[in-house]
């Protein structure tokens, strides 16, 4: 076993420091159960701040721009200022919305972008709730977020929005299923679905070597999933303006920025720890490598989104049934056979 | 009993992709065009009528202002149909200024054109290379004549002043760095699988259709109608120079795309040979103070990034035209947008839309 380092000490330390303070250990258990609830919601909010700065940076370095510079150093506090400024806009509600469809949209997108933080291992013992079918739950937890898109689309009274919220239902069902069946592979091969098992099953082989296709399969229908370029079809600002979003204003437009950018981590995270072997690496404690390979998963779907354009959806469509499905069917198939024969022989 | 019935989508004329105040009345079955009315007018400033009271050399500016990103072009179609008329003959270095002009001015318009169709179709890194390049061009044209837009250049019987010293250095550097730009724009877009597949075979217009409705320039050529009026009448001093005239095959907005993109690099050979060949001298004939054409008509089109941009300027013998029309390439390009448009997906509408380039300026005139 791994000597035990890094968020799991800090964890050790501060419930060593409460048991000084209180008596009872099942109070302690509730105050770490809070603190780590706490800094989940933290790494969520985090995020949004710091990878709107990073996406913006991003694009400008792919531009040849120098993006935000202006507030704070080197433009750091400039999503501060955006956030500011958009809490204090006006909240305008179209006429004829549907009122309570319309108001809890942005907040029902927003729960299940939240709630797959809780199976992420962040390092070794770093995680909230290790279930034993963790795949499993951040899968039906993700595709929860197809219905809000809806909802949103439904109830602005808004056509745009209309053909946005059809267009997310239509793709994220389509792109769901090769999502599941890339992750099948790592599965069979970890034998499990539990993240920590997961992840210590690549201490020496990254799942990556092993399954190059389904990784591939991965990524395009994690871009799908989170609609980002060049599957940003949902939002698609040259067609449709701004799809669901389009009749949202100040802090429920920014709910919907938040939900997108927890899902770019949502996604980068998983793709890290079953394709990259989590946080497993040498020398570095192993929540450094986790967020350093977190990073550059992120920066791969920034890089997509600002070098393609956007698939019509027609294409989209026959793309993902035609191409993508037989693609991660094929690769169950081959791991199957594969893992007989290493089997037979070993 | 269940039934479908189709909506109408008001496309514009605030919409992040009719590059400016053009509405499209689409007329939609899901996400099928079943049709698509462009609905022009929000950008109309009675241009033809306002030059009824100005006198000729008062016109000249608001040529500018038909197509805004490519002026020079709009300045030499107008001050050739007057010249025209006047039968003045303008000094060899001002011709060959003239060519370098708008010839820079159709890259620069061009550059416009990817930009735009590039971030239409999502991809806003292929703009923001467009536009650094064509800042380029604009710098060369903020010093020959001190404005970045609306030029005015391009006068009665020349140009307004000779190029000042450092225009002709920069303009070497722009060329020498020209052909690199342009290749990487063919890796960034005209390699890329999307773009590809989203430009190729929509908004197929045959050639017929396309001499039927009118359409010149690229959207003409690309229906493979061999038709340039910088070849087939060639205007100024346009037949001492050699350049070839790309042609597409199908009529789809993909040939649309390359073709310009291949008169990009025609254009820049264009201009290197002028500058090679530009003798020294005057750049403005002596033209009478007070422009008075004599009494008739006179009809004198250029080939314009856009199309053919003609001019048909009636005259009574006074100061002022009597009657003058112009003819935009842009607003008749726009008239095949339905037809080409019908049966295809809310996406090829921006697609189609971005390959006609029609300019608002210059549709409504």
């Amino acid at each position: 076993m791994q000597e035990i380092t890094g968020l799991f000490k800090i964890a050790e330390i501060l419930r060593a420091i409460l048991g000084r303070f209180l008596s009872d250990p099942q109070l302690v258990d509730i105050c770490m159960s809070l603190i780590n609830i706490g800094s989940i919601f933290t790494i969520i909010s985090l995020t949004a701040v710091v990878l709107v700065y990073a996406e913006r940076k991003v694009s400008a370095f792919m531009q040849r721009r120098s993006g935000p510079n202006r507030v704070g150093p080197g433009g750091t506090l400039q999503t501060v200022a955006d956030m500011v400024k958009l809490m204090a806009k006006e909240d305008i509600m179209p006429a004829g919305a549907d009122k309570w469809m319309w108001m809890l949209a942005p907040i029902l997108l927003f729960i299940p972008a939240a709630a797959v933080f809780v199976v992420f291992p962040f390092d070794n013992k770093a995680i909230f709730a290790d279930l034993n079918i963790g795949v499993f739950y951040f899968i039906a937890m993700s595709s929860q977020s197809v219905l809000p898109f809806l909802m949103a689309g439904w109830a602005s009274n808004n056509k745009y929005s209309l053909v946005g919220g059809m267009r997310t239902v239509a793709q994220m069902l389509s792109y769901e299923v090769p999502m599941v069946l890339s992750i099948l592979g790592i599965v069979m091969l970890a034998g499990s679905m539990r993240m920590s098992t997961i992840v210590a099953a690549q201490q020496h082989t990254w799942f990556i070597l092993l399954q190059p296709i389904a990784f591939v399969v991965y990524v395009i229908t994690a871009t799908a999933e989170i609609n980002r370029a060049p599957f940003d079809l949902v939002e698609g600002e040259s067609e449709i303006v701004a799809g669901p979003f389009t009749e949202y204003t100040g802090m429920r437009w920014a709910l919907f920025f938040l939900a997108e950018y927890a899902n770019l981590l949502a996604v980068s995270v998983i793709a890290t720890t079953l394709f990259l072997g989590g946080w497993n690496g040498p020398w570095l404690p192993g929540w450094v490598w986790f967020f350093l390979k977190v990073g550059g998963m992120v920066f791969l779907f920034m890089w997509f989104r600002w070098t393609f354009p956007r698939l019509r959806i027609d294409q989209l469509m026959s793309f993902g049934w035609k191409v993508l499905l037989p693609l991660a069917l094929l690769n169950i198939i081959v791991t199957g056979i594969g893992m007989y024969i290493y089997e037979f022989f070993s | 009993m269940l039934k479908t019935e189709t909506f109408t989508l008001n496309m514009g004329p605030q919409h992040p992709s009719t590059h400016g105040v053009l509405q499209v009345v689409l007329e939609l079955d899901g996400e099928t065009v079943v049709q698509a009315i462009p609905n022009m007018g929000y950008l109309h400033r009675g241009i033809e009528k306002l030059a009824e009271s100005r006198t000729y050399a008062q016109f000249i500016p608001y040529t500018d202002r038909l197509d805004y990103v490519s002026s020079m072009g709009n300045n030499l179609g107008y001050c050739q149909t007057v010249e025209k008329m006047m039968d003045i003959k303008v000094p060899e270095r001002a011709e060959y200024l003239r060519i370098i002009m708008t010839e820079l001015n159709r890259i620069a318009s061009h550059l416009i054109f990817m930009g735009s169709l590039a971030i239409d179709l999502g991809a806003s890194t292929g703009m923001m290379f467009g536009f650094r390049s064509r800042e380029r061009i604009l710098d060369l044209f903020d010093m020959v004549c001190g404005a970045r837009q609306t030029y005015t250049y391009i006068r009665f019987g020349g140009v307004s002043a000779d190029i000042p010293s450092e225009f002709i250095p920069a303009l070497e550097r722009f060329l020498t760095d020209f052909p690199a730009m342009l290749d990487e724009y063919h890796r960034l877009l005209t390699g890329n699988e999307i773009l590809y597949h989203r430009l190729k075979n929509t908004g197929v217009i045959s050639a017929q259709r396309a001499v039927e409705i009118g359409l010149t320039g690229p959207a003409l050529r690309a229906s493979g109608v061999d038709y340039d009026i910088r070849k087939v009448e060639p205007y100024g001093i346009y037949d001492r120079f050699d350049f070839s005239v790309p042609l597409g095959q199908v009529g789809d907005c993909w040939d649309r795309y390359t073709i310009r993109m291949e008169e990009m690099k025609q254009s820049a050979g264009i201009v290197a040979q002028a500058l090679s060949q530009m003798p020294e001298g005057t750049v403005m004939a002596s033209v009478p103070k007070v422009v008075k054409p004599p009494a008739g008509e006179v009809y004198h089109s250029i080939e314009n990034p856009r199309g053919e941009l003609g001019y048909y300027i009636v005259s009574n013998g006074g100061t002022n035209p009597y009657r003058l029309h112009v003819r935009r390439p842009s607003f008749i390009n726009l008239q095949v947008l339905n037809e080409a448009c019908q049966g295809l997906l809310i996406g090829d509408v921006v697609a189609i839309l971005a390959t006609l380039d029609s300019l608002m300026g210059e549709v409504d005139c």
